[in-house]
Protein backbone atom coordinates (compact mmCIF):
# COMPACT_ATOMS: atom_id res chain seq x y z
CA UNK A 1 0.00 0.00 0.00
CA UNK A 2 1.43 3.13 -1.10
CA UNK A 3 1.70 5.96 1.98
CA UNK A 4 -1.10 8.25 1.78
CA UNK A 5 -0.26 12.07 0.53
CA UNK A 6 -1.53 15.39 2.09
CA UNK A 7 -1.92 18.47 0.96
CA UNK A 8 -3.54 21.86 2.01
CA UNK A 9 -7.13 22.88 1.01
CA UNK A 10 -8.01 25.85 2.93
CA UNK A 11 -6.41 28.41 5.02
CA UNK A 12 -7.87 30.67 7.90
CA UNK A 13 -5.51 33.47 9.60
CA UNK A 14 -5.73 36.64 12.06
CA UNK A 15 -2.88 38.59 12.84
CA UNK A 16 -1.99 41.81 13.64
CA UNK A 17 -1.67 42.42 9.78
CA UNK A 18 -5.52 41.65 9.29
CA UNK A 19 -8.16 39.57 9.35
CA UNK A 20 -7.98 36.69 6.77
CA UNK A 21 -5.16 35.70 4.21
CA UNK A 22 -6.29 38.59 1.51
CA UNK A 23 -5.39 41.59 4.04
CA UNK A 24 -2.01 39.54 5.32
CA UNK A 25 -0.74 39.04 1.68
CA UNK A 26 -1.03 42.19 0.44
CA UNK A 27 0.66 43.64 4.05
CA UNK A 28 3.27 40.89 3.88
CA UNK A 29 4.36 41.85 -0.17
CA UNK A 30 3.77 45.41 0.54
CA UNK A 31 6.59 44.91 3.38
CA UNK A 32 4.01 46.54 5.99
CA UNK A 33 4.21 46.02 9.96
CA UNK A 34 1.36 45.46 11.64
CA UNK A 35 3.19 46.59 15.15
CA UNK A 36 2.08 49.73 17.29
CA UNK A 37 1.48 50.46 20.82
CA UNK A 38 -0.54 48.27 23.25
CA UNK A 39 -4.21 49.06 23.69
CA UNK A 40 -5.58 46.47 26.27
CA UNK A 41 -4.36 47.66 29.52
CA UNK A 42 -2.44 50.89 31.01
CA UNK A 43 1.32 50.25 30.38
CA UNK A 44 2.59 52.83 32.14
CA UNK A 45 4.66 50.46 34.96
CA UNK A 46 5.99 48.05 31.87
CA UNK A 47 9.52 48.64 30.11
CA UNK A 48 7.84 47.29 26.63
CA UNK A 49 4.68 49.80 25.47
CA UNK A 50 4.31 47.50 22.01
CA UNK A 51 2.83 44.57 20.30
CA UNK A 52 1.21 43.01 17.63
CA UNK A 53 -2.38 43.69 18.51
CA UNK A 54 -5.10 41.69 15.77
CA UNK A 55 -7.02 45.07 14.42
CA UNK A 56 -11.07 45.50 14.29
CA UNK A 57 -11.97 42.31 15.58
CA UNK A 58 -15.82 41.92 15.68
CA UNK A 59 -16.69 38.63 17.78
CA UNK A 60 -20.55 38.66 17.23
CA UNK A 61 -19.11 38.42 13.57
CA UNK A 62 -18.22 34.79 14.23
CA UNK A 63 -19.68 33.99 17.80
CA UNK A 64 -23.72 34.39 19.16
CA UNK A 65 -23.33 37.06 22.03
CA UNK A 66 -24.20 34.97 25.08
CA UNK A 67 -21.67 32.35 23.80
CA UNK A 68 -18.75 34.98 24.13
CA UNK A 69 -18.67 34.62 27.98
CA UNK A 70 -18.14 30.84 27.43
CA UNK A 71 -14.70 31.71 25.51
CA UNK A 72 -11.28 33.69 26.66
CA UNK A 73 -9.93 35.61 23.03
CA UNK A 74 -7.97 33.01 22.22
CA UNK A 75 -10.77 30.73 21.45
CA UNK A 76 -12.52 33.37 19.75
CA UNK A 77 -9.47 33.78 17.24
CA UNK A 78 -9.56 30.14 16.46
CA UNK A 79 -13.44 29.88 15.66
CA UNK A 80 -13.09 32.99 13.51
CA UNK A 81 -9.87 31.36 11.99
CA UNK A 82 -11.55 27.96 11.86
CA UNK A 83 -14.59 29.49 9.93
CA UNK A 84 -12.13 30.93 6.97
CA UNK A 85 -10.49 28.09 6.89
CA UNK A 86 -13.24 25.49 6.09
CA UNK A 87 -15.37 28.36 3.82
CA UNK A 88 -11.78 28.65 1.87
CA UNK A 89 -11.59 24.77 1.67
CA UNK A 90 -15.25 24.99 0.28
CA UNK A 91 -16.52 22.16 3.29
CA UNK A 92 -19.19 24.84 4.58
CA UNK A 93 -20.88 24.48 1.32
CA UNK A 94 -20.88 20.96 1.12
CA UNK A 95 -19.24 19.52 5.09
CA UNK A 96 -17.24 16.71 4.84
CA UNK A 97 -18.47 13.40 4.17
CA UNK A 98 -17.48 11.37 6.99
CA UNK A 99 -17.41 13.65 10.37
CA UNK A 100 -15.37 10.99 12.13
CA UNK A 101 -12.68 11.22 9.38
CA UNK A 102 -12.44 15.27 10.15
CA UNK A 103 -10.59 16.00 13.05
CA UNK A 104 -8.64 19.20 14.60
CA UNK A 105 -5.39 19.47 16.38
CA UNK A 106 -5.45 23.29 17.28
CA UNK A 107 -3.18 24.40 20.33
CA UNK A 108 -2.16 27.78 22.15
CA UNK A 109 1.12 28.29 24.08
CA UNK A 110 -0.21 30.09 27.16
CA UNK A 111 -4.56 29.60 26.79
CA UNK A 112 -6.80 31.92 28.47
CA UNK A 113 -4.43 33.95 30.37
CA UNK A 114 -6.70 37.41 30.04
CA UNK A 115 -9.65 35.48 31.35
CA UNK A 116 -7.84 33.95 34.34
CA UNK A 117 -6.25 37.62 35.73
CA UNK A 118 -10.02 39.21 35.11
CA UNK A 119 -11.31 36.04 37.03
CA UNK A 120 -8.65 36.42 39.92
CA UNK A 121 -9.35 40.01 40.40
CA UNK A 122 -13.58 39.23 40.18
CA UNK A 123 -12.49 36.78 42.85
CA UNK A 124 -10.79 39.24 45.18
CA UNK A 125 -13.78 41.38 45.34
CA UNK A 126 -16.50 39.35 45.00
CA UNK A 127 -15.27 35.42 46.59
CA UNK A 128 -16.12 32.34 44.96
CA UNK A 129 -19.14 32.21 44.23
CA UNK A 130 -19.72 35.46 42.43
CA UNK A 131 -16.25 36.05 41.13
CA UNK A 132 -15.74 33.23 39.43
CA UNK A 133 -18.15 32.34 36.62
CA UNK A 134 -19.32 28.98 35.94
CA UNK A 135 -17.79 28.92 32.28
CA UNK A 136 -14.08 29.93 33.66
CA UNK A 137 -12.90 26.80 33.01
CA UNK A 138 -14.14 26.04 29.96
CA UNK A 139 -13.35 29.51 28.81
CA UNK A 140 -9.75 29.32 29.64
CA UNK A 141 -8.33 25.56 28.97
CA UNK A 142 -6.38 25.49 26.17
CA UNK A 143 -7.88 21.94 24.50
CA UNK A 144 -11.29 24.02 24.25
CA UNK A 145 -10.15 26.05 21.10
CA UNK A 146 -9.75 22.22 19.02
CA UNK A 147 -13.12 21.30 21.25
CA UNK A 148 -15.47 24.66 20.21
CA UNK A 149 -14.03 24.07 16.39
CA UNK A 150 -15.16 20.57 16.63
CA UNK A 151 -18.54 21.77 18.03
CA UNK A 152 -19.34 24.33 15.54
CA UNK A 153 -17.53 22.18 12.19
CA UNK A 154 -19.06 18.53 13.43
CA UNK A 155 -15.62 17.35 13.23
CA UNK A 156 -15.83 13.96 15.32
CA UNK A 157 -12.40 12.66 14.66
CA UNK A 158 -9.15 13.17 16.47
CA UNK A 159 -9.63 16.34 18.78
CA UNK A 160 -6.01 17.28 20.04
CA UNK A 161 -4.49 20.40 21.64
CA UNK A 162 -0.21 20.08 21.38
CA UNK A 163 1.05 22.65 23.29
CA UNK A 164 5.00 23.47 23.01
CA UNK A 165 5.12 27.10 23.29
CA UNK A 166 6.07 28.43 20.14
CA UNK A 167 6.30 25.58 18.00
CA UNK A 168 2.65 24.71 19.18
CA UNK A 169 1.43 25.78 15.80
CA UNK A 170 4.04 24.01 13.60
CA UNK A 171 3.81 21.26 15.81
CA UNK A 172 -0.10 21.22 15.53
CA UNK A 173 0.07 20.49 11.88
CA UNK A 174 2.70 18.20 11.90
CA UNK A 175 1.03 15.94 14.14
CA UNK A 176 -2.06 16.66 11.85
CA UNK A 177 -0.16 15.64 8.58
CA UNK A 178 1.25 12.09 10.14
CA UNK A 179 -2.70 11.46 11.23
CA UNK A 180 -3.59 11.85 7.97
CA UNK A 181 -0.77 9.65 6.57
CA UNK A 182 -1.50 7.48 9.61
CA UNK A 183 -4.95 6.71 8.03
CA UNK A 184 -7.10 8.01 10.91
CA UNK A 185 -8.10 10.93 8.92
CA UNK A 186 -9.09 12.48 6.18
CA UNK A 187 -9.45 16.16 6.90
CA UNK A 188 -8.02 18.06 9.52
CA UNK A 189 -8.19 21.54 10.80
CA UNK A 190 -4.27 22.37 12.10
CA UNK A 191 -2.29 24.94 13.58
CA UNK A 192 -2.08 27.64 16.41
CA UNK A 193 -4.08 30.11 18.03
CA UNK A 194 -3.18 32.82 21.09
CA UNK A 195 -4.03 35.80 22.48
CA UNK A 196 -1.90 36.90 25.82
CA UNK A 197 -1.43 41.05 25.16
CA UNK A 198 -1.79 41.34 29.00
CA UNK A 199 -0.36 42.58 32.18
CA UNK A 200 1.07 39.07 32.41
CA UNK A 201 1.44 38.14 29.43
CA UNK A 202 4.13 41.15 28.27
CA UNK A 203 5.15 41.42 32.07
CA UNK A 204 6.36 37.59 32.39
CA UNK A 205 8.21 38.41 29.02
CA UNK A 206 9.51 41.84 30.35
CA UNK A 207 10.77 40.00 33.46
CA UNK A 208 12.51 37.96 31.49
CA UNK A 209 13.99 40.75 29.35
CA UNK A 210 12.76 38.98 26.39
CA UNK A 211 11.01 41.72 24.46
CA UNK A 212 11.96 44.91 22.58
CA UNK A 213 11.95 48.11 24.52
CA UNK A 214 11.81 50.32 20.98
CA UNK A 215 8.56 51.67 22.38
CA UNK A 216 9.43 55.31 20.44
CA UNK A 217 9.51 52.83 16.84
CA UNK A 218 6.85 50.30 17.10
CA UNK A 219 6.86 49.30 13.51
CA UNK A 220 11.09 49.07 13.72
CA UNK A 221 10.96 47.19 16.83
CA UNK A 222 10.71 43.88 15.30
CA UNK A 223 14.05 43.37 13.21
CA UNK A 224 15.65 40.13 12.96
CA UNK A 225 19.33 39.11 11.49
CA UNK A 226 20.33 42.88 12.64
CA UNK A 227 22.90 44.28 15.18
CA UNK A 228 20.64 46.13 16.81
CA UNK A 229 17.84 43.65 17.43
CA UNK A 230 17.02 44.23 21.21
CA UNK A 231 14.05 41.00 21.43
CA UNK A 232 10.94 39.83 20.42
CA UNK A 233 7.07 41.80 19.98
CA UNK A 234 4.35 39.98 21.45
CA UNK A 235 1.75 39.43 19.07
CA UNK A 236 -1.91 37.75 19.05
CA UNK A 237 -4.05 35.92 16.47
CA UNK A 238 -4.52 33.07 14.48
CA UNK A 239 -3.11 30.33 11.90
CA UNK A 240 -5.03 27.15 10.81
CA UNK A 241 -4.65 25.20 7.74
CA UNK A 242 -7.11 22.51 6.48
CA UNK A 243 -5.03 19.31 6.01
CA UNK A 244 -6.77 16.99 3.68
CA UNK A 245 -6.06 13.14 1.68
CA UNK A 246 -4.76 14.10 -1.79
CA UNK A 247 -7.40 11.43 -2.84
CA UNK A 248 -10.12 13.16 -0.98
CA UNK A 249 -9.43 16.59 -2.19
CA UNK A 250 -9.70 15.74 -5.53
CA UNK A 251 -12.54 13.69 -5.50
CA UNK A 252 -14.81 16.57 -4.26
CA UNK A 253 -12.80 18.70 -6.99
CA UNK A 254 -10.78 21.34 -3.94
CA UNK A 255 -8.47 23.62 -5.05
CA UNK A 256 -5.43 22.55 -3.82
CA UNK A 257 -3.11 25.06 -2.07
CA UNK A 258 0.30 23.33 -1.76
CA UNK A 259 1.46 20.06 -0.62
CA UNK A 260 2.89 19.23 2.59
CA UNK A 261 5.74 16.69 2.31
CA UNK A 262 7.88 16.49 5.58
CA UNK A 263 7.97 17.11 9.26
CA UNK A 264 11.17 17.11 11.79
CA UNK A 265 11.25 17.71 15.57
CA UNK A 266 13.55 17.17 18.47
CA UNK A 267 14.75 18.68 21.48
CA UNK A 268 17.58 20.86 22.49
CA UNK A 269 17.55 19.18 26.19
CA UNK A 270 19.69 22.19 26.64
CA UNK A 271 17.80 24.92 28.43
CA UNK A 272 14.72 26.55 29.41
CA UNK A 273 14.96 29.65 27.17
CA UNK A 274 18.25 29.18 24.90
CA UNK A 275 18.89 27.48 22.54
CA UNK A 276 21.43 24.99 22.22
CA UNK A 277 24.92 26.01 21.34
CA UNK A 278 25.34 26.40 17.14
CA UNK A 279 21.50 25.56 17.16
CA UNK A 280 22.41 22.03 17.23
CA UNK A 281 18.62 20.77 18.24
CA UNK A 282 17.28 22.57 15.34
CA UNK A 283 19.93 21.41 13.01
CA UNK A 284 18.43 17.52 14.17
CA UNK A 285 14.90 18.92 13.39
CA UNK A 286 15.36 20.48 9.74
CA UNK A 287 17.70 17.08 8.73
CA UNK A 288 15.08 15.34 10.03
CA UNK A 289 12.00 17.62 8.19
CA UNK A 290 14.33 16.71 5.18
CA UNK A 291 14.98 12.97 5.41
CA UNK A 292 10.83 12.96 5.89
CA UNK A 293 10.40 14.11 2.32
CA UNK A 294 12.74 12.49 0.71
CA UNK A 295 14.91 15.71 -0.22
CA UNK A 296 18.25 16.52 -0.41
CA UNK A 297 19.10 19.69 1.00
CA UNK A 298 19.58 21.46 -2.29
CA UNK A 299 15.74 20.93 -3.01
CA UNK A 300 14.81 24.06 -0.49
CA UNK A 301 14.26 27.30 -2.22
CA UNK A 302 12.88 29.38 0.81
CA UNK A 303 13.15 29.19 4.48
CA UNK A 304 10.49 30.56 6.47
CA UNK A 305 12.85 31.18 9.74
CA UNK A 306 11.80 31.15 13.32
CA UNK A 307 13.35 34.47 13.61
CA UNK A 308 12.42 36.18 16.56
CA UNK A 309 14.67 39.39 16.58
CA UNK A 310 16.88 37.86 19.58
CA UNK A 311 20.12 36.43 20.16
CA UNK A 312 19.13 33.29 18.99
CA UNK A 313 18.69 34.51 15.12
CA UNK A 314 22.40 33.93 14.83
CA UNK A 315 21.99 30.51 16.05
CA UNK A 316 19.54 29.81 13.85
CA UNK A 317 22.17 31.16 10.82
CA UNK A 318 24.63 28.39 11.83
CA UNK A 319 22.29 26.12 12.19
CA UNK A 320 21.05 26.77 8.54
CA UNK A 321 24.38 26.95 7.29
CA UNK A 322 25.37 23.45 8.91
CA UNK A 323 22.74 22.26 7.37
CA UNK A 324 22.67 23.73 4.16
CA UNK A 325 26.13 23.59 3.61
CA UNK A 326 27.30 25.60 0.39
CA UNK A 327 23.68 25.55 -0.46
CA UNK A 328 22.82 28.22 2.20
CA UNK A 329 24.17 30.99 0.34
CA UNK A 330 21.88 30.35 -2.50
CA UNK A 331 19.02 29.88 -0.11
CA UNK A 332 16.04 32.57 0.36
CA UNK A 333 14.98 33.03 4.19
CA UNK A 334 13.04 35.72 5.85
CA UNK A 335 11.64 36.31 8.93
CA UNK A 336 8.20 37.84 8.65
CA UNK A 337 8.20 37.86 12.30
CA UNK A 338 9.63 41.28 11.10
CA UNK A 339 5.94 42.68 10.02
CA UNK A 340 3.73 40.41 12.75
CA UNK A 341 5.83 40.24 15.58
CA UNK A 342 5.47 36.73 17.24
CA UNK A 343 2.61 35.03 17.78
CA UNK A 344 3.82 32.41 20.22
CA UNK A 345 1.06 29.23 20.29
CA UNK A 346 0.02 30.40 16.46
CA UNK A 347 3.16 31.87 15.20
CA UNK A 348 3.72 28.49 13.75
CA UNK A 349 0.59 28.39 12.11
CA UNK A 350 0.73 32.03 10.68
CA UNK A 351 4.09 31.02 9.13
CA UNK A 352 2.92 27.70 7.65
CA UNK A 353 0.04 29.44 6.02
CA UNK A 354 2.69 32.38 4.43
CA UNK A 355 5.15 29.55 3.37
CA UNK A 356 2.09 28.16 1.23
CA UNK A 357 1.45 31.60 0.43
CA UNK A 358 4.68 32.02 -0.96
CA UNK A 359 4.70 28.76 -3.07
CA UNK A 360 1.63 29.43 -4.47
CA UNK A 361 1.88 32.95 -5.74
CA UNK A 362 5.72 32.96 -6.31
CA UNK A 363 6.79 35.73 -4.18
CA UNK A 364 9.27 35.57 -1.17
CA UNK A 365 8.10 37.94 1.62
CA UNK A 366 10.59 39.97 2.83
CA UNK A 367 12.82 40.74 6.36
CA UNK A 368 11.97 44.04 6.80
CA UNK A 369 13.65 46.76 8.83
CA UNK A 370 17.05 45.02 8.15
CA UNK A 371 18.80 47.96 7.71
CA UNK A 372 21.81 46.76 9.83
CA UNK A 373 22.64 43.13 9.49
CA UNK A 374 24.84 41.73 12.46
CA UNK A 375 27.78 40.27 10.57
CA UNK A 376 26.91 37.00 12.38
CA UNK A 377 23.75 36.77 10.44
CA UNK A 378 24.97 36.77 6.98
CA UNK A 379 22.27 34.74 4.87
CA UNK A 380 19.77 36.07 2.15
CA UNK A 381 17.05 37.47 4.28
CA UNK A 382 15.26 38.83 1.73
CA UNK A 383 15.95 42.24 2.81
CA UNK A 384 13.54 44.73 2.79
CA UNK A 385 11.13 44.12 -0.19
CA UNK A 386 9.00 40.88 -1.23
CA UNK A 387 11.11 39.05 -4.27
CA UNK A 388 9.65 37.21 -7.35
CA UNK A 389 10.90 33.71 -6.81
CA UNK A 390 9.02 30.31 -8.58
CA UNK A 391 10.07 28.06 -5.51
CA UNK A 392 9.19 24.77 -5.84
CA UNK A 393 9.84 23.51 -1.78
CA UNK A 394 10.16 25.25 1.39
CA UNK A 395 10.62 24.88 5.02
CA UNK A 396 9.21 26.78 7.72
CA UNK A 397 10.83 26.86 11.28
CA UNK A 398 9.82 27.03 14.76
CA UNK A 399 11.52 26.58 17.92
CA UNK A 400 10.42 26.91 21.29
CA UNK A 401 11.14 27.55 25.04
CA UNK A 402 12.44 24.56 26.33
CA UNK A 403 14.42 23.75 23.22
CA UNK A 404 11.22 22.14 21.64
CA UNK A 405 11.72 22.27 17.49
CA UNK A 406 9.45 21.93 14.78
CA UNK A 407 10.37 21.79 10.64
CA UNK A 408 7.59 21.79 7.94
CA UNK A 409 8.21 21.61 4.43
CA UNK A 410 6.00 22.23 1.79
CA UNK A 411 5.75 21.68 -1.84
CA UNK A 412 4.13 23.96 -4.68
CA UNK A 413 1.10 22.46 -5.91
CA UNK A 414 1.03 21.45 -9.63
CA UNK A 415 -2.36 19.63 -9.31
CA UNK B 1 -45.96 43.34 49.31
CA UNK B 2 -47.19 46.26 46.91
CA UNK B 3 -48.61 45.53 43.22
CA UNK B 4 -45.77 48.25 42.08
CA UNK B 5 -42.96 45.84 43.82
CA UNK B 6 -44.17 42.71 42.55
CA UNK B 7 -44.75 44.48 38.84
CA UNK B 8 -40.62 45.83 39.40
CA UNK B 9 -39.29 42.18 40.82
CA UNK B 10 -41.19 40.98 37.73
CA UNK B 11 -39.98 43.56 35.05
CA UNK B 12 -36.23 42.93 36.90
CA UNK B 13 -36.52 39.26 36.17
CA UNK B 14 -37.45 39.45 32.47
CA UNK B 15 -34.47 42.05 32.21
CA UNK B 16 -31.87 39.91 33.27
CA UNK B 17 -33.49 37.15 31.41
CA UNK B 18 -32.95 38.85 28.66
CA UNK B 19 -29.76 40.21 29.27
CA UNK B 20 -27.94 36.37 30.20
CA UNK B 21 -29.61 34.64 27.57
CA UNK B 22 -29.71 37.55 24.76
CA UNK B 23 -33.06 36.48 24.30
CA UNK B 24 -36.01 39.50 23.61
CA UNK B 25 -38.83 40.70 26.22
CA UNK B 26 -41.35 39.51 23.91
CA UNK B 27 -40.06 35.80 23.89
CA UNK B 28 -40.46 35.77 27.55
CA UNK B 29 -43.75 34.89 29.07
CA UNK B 30 -44.06 33.22 32.61
CA UNK B 31 -44.80 29.62 31.11
CA UNK B 32 -41.46 29.63 28.68
CA UNK B 33 -39.09 27.31 30.49
CA UNK B 34 -35.49 28.40 30.56
CA UNK B 35 -33.92 25.16 29.27
CA UNK B 36 -36.15 24.14 26.42
CA UNK B 37 -37.55 27.08 25.46
CA UNK B 38 -35.23 29.75 25.92
CA UNK B 39 -32.10 27.57 24.88
CA UNK B 40 -29.98 27.96 27.90
CA UNK B 41 -27.79 24.73 29.40
CA UNK B 42 -27.01 24.00 32.42
CA UNK B 43 -23.87 26.48 33.21
CA UNK B 44 -26.52 29.05 32.03
CA UNK B 45 -28.85 28.79 34.18
CA UNK B 46 -26.19 28.90 36.93
CA UNK B 47 -25.20 32.07 35.18
CA UNK B 48 -28.68 33.32 35.48
CA UNK B 49 -29.32 32.13 39.18
CA UNK B 50 -26.38 34.42 40.18
CA UNK B 51 -27.41 36.91 38.61
CA UNK B 52 -30.70 36.63 40.48
CA UNK B 53 -28.63 36.81 43.49
CA UNK B 54 -26.85 39.61 43.02
CA UNK B 55 -29.86 42.16 41.45
CA UNK B 56 -31.99 40.87 44.35
CA UNK B 57 -29.61 40.67 46.93
CA UNK B 58 -30.27 36.91 48.31
CA UNK B 59 -29.62 33.34 47.88
CA UNK B 60 -30.78 30.92 46.14
CA UNK B 61 -29.15 27.17 47.35
CA UNK B 62 -28.60 24.68 44.81
CA UNK B 63 -30.99 22.03 45.76
CA UNK B 64 -33.64 25.13 44.97
CA UNK B 65 -32.94 25.88 41.68
CA UNK B 66 -33.87 22.67 40.59
CA UNK B 67 -37.57 23.80 41.28
CA UNK B 68 -36.91 27.15 38.98
CA UNK B 69 -37.79 25.35 35.85
CA UNK B 70 -39.73 28.29 33.97
CA UNK B 71 -39.45 32.13 33.76
CA UNK B 72 -42.98 32.36 36.17
CA UNK B 73 -41.14 29.85 38.76
CA UNK B 74 -38.22 32.10 39.25
CA UNK B 75 -40.35 35.57 39.97
CA UNK B 76 -42.38 33.42 42.24
CA UNK B 77 -39.39 32.42 44.07
CA UNK B 78 -37.76 35.52 44.02
CA UNK B 79 -41.28 37.76 44.78
CA UNK B 80 -41.21 34.85 48.21
CA UNK B 81 -37.73 35.78 49.55
CA UNK B 82 -36.99 39.08 48.27
CA UNK B 83 -39.50 40.21 50.55
CA UNK B 84 -38.14 38.77 53.71
CA UNK B 85 -34.62 40.03 52.46
CA UNK B 86 -33.65 43.95 52.47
Amino acid sequence: MSTRRVVITGMGVLSPLGIGVADNWRRLCAGESGIGPITRFDTTEYPTKIAGEVPGFEPTQWIAKRELRQMDLFIQYAIAGAAMAVADAGLDRVPVADPERFGVFVGAGLGGISTLESTIAALKEKGPRHGISPYFVPAIIVNLAAGQISIRHNARGPNLSHVSACSTGAHSIGEAFRTIVYGTADVMIAGGTESTVTPLGIGGFCSSRALSTRNDEPTKASRPFTASRDGFVLSEGCGLLVLEELGHARARGATILAEIVGYGLSADAHHITMPSPGGEGAQRCMKMALRDAGLAAEQVGYINAHGTSTAADATETQAIRAVFGAHADRLAVSSTKSMHGHLLGAAGGLEAAITVLALRHGILPPTINLDDPDPECDLDYVPHTARPAQVEYAMSNSFGFGGTNAALIFRRAEF
Amino acid sequence: MTTTKTNDIEAKVIAIVCEQLDVRADDVAPTKTFTDDLGADSLAIVELVLAFEEAFHLKIPDNEVDGIKTVGNAIDYIKKHANSAS
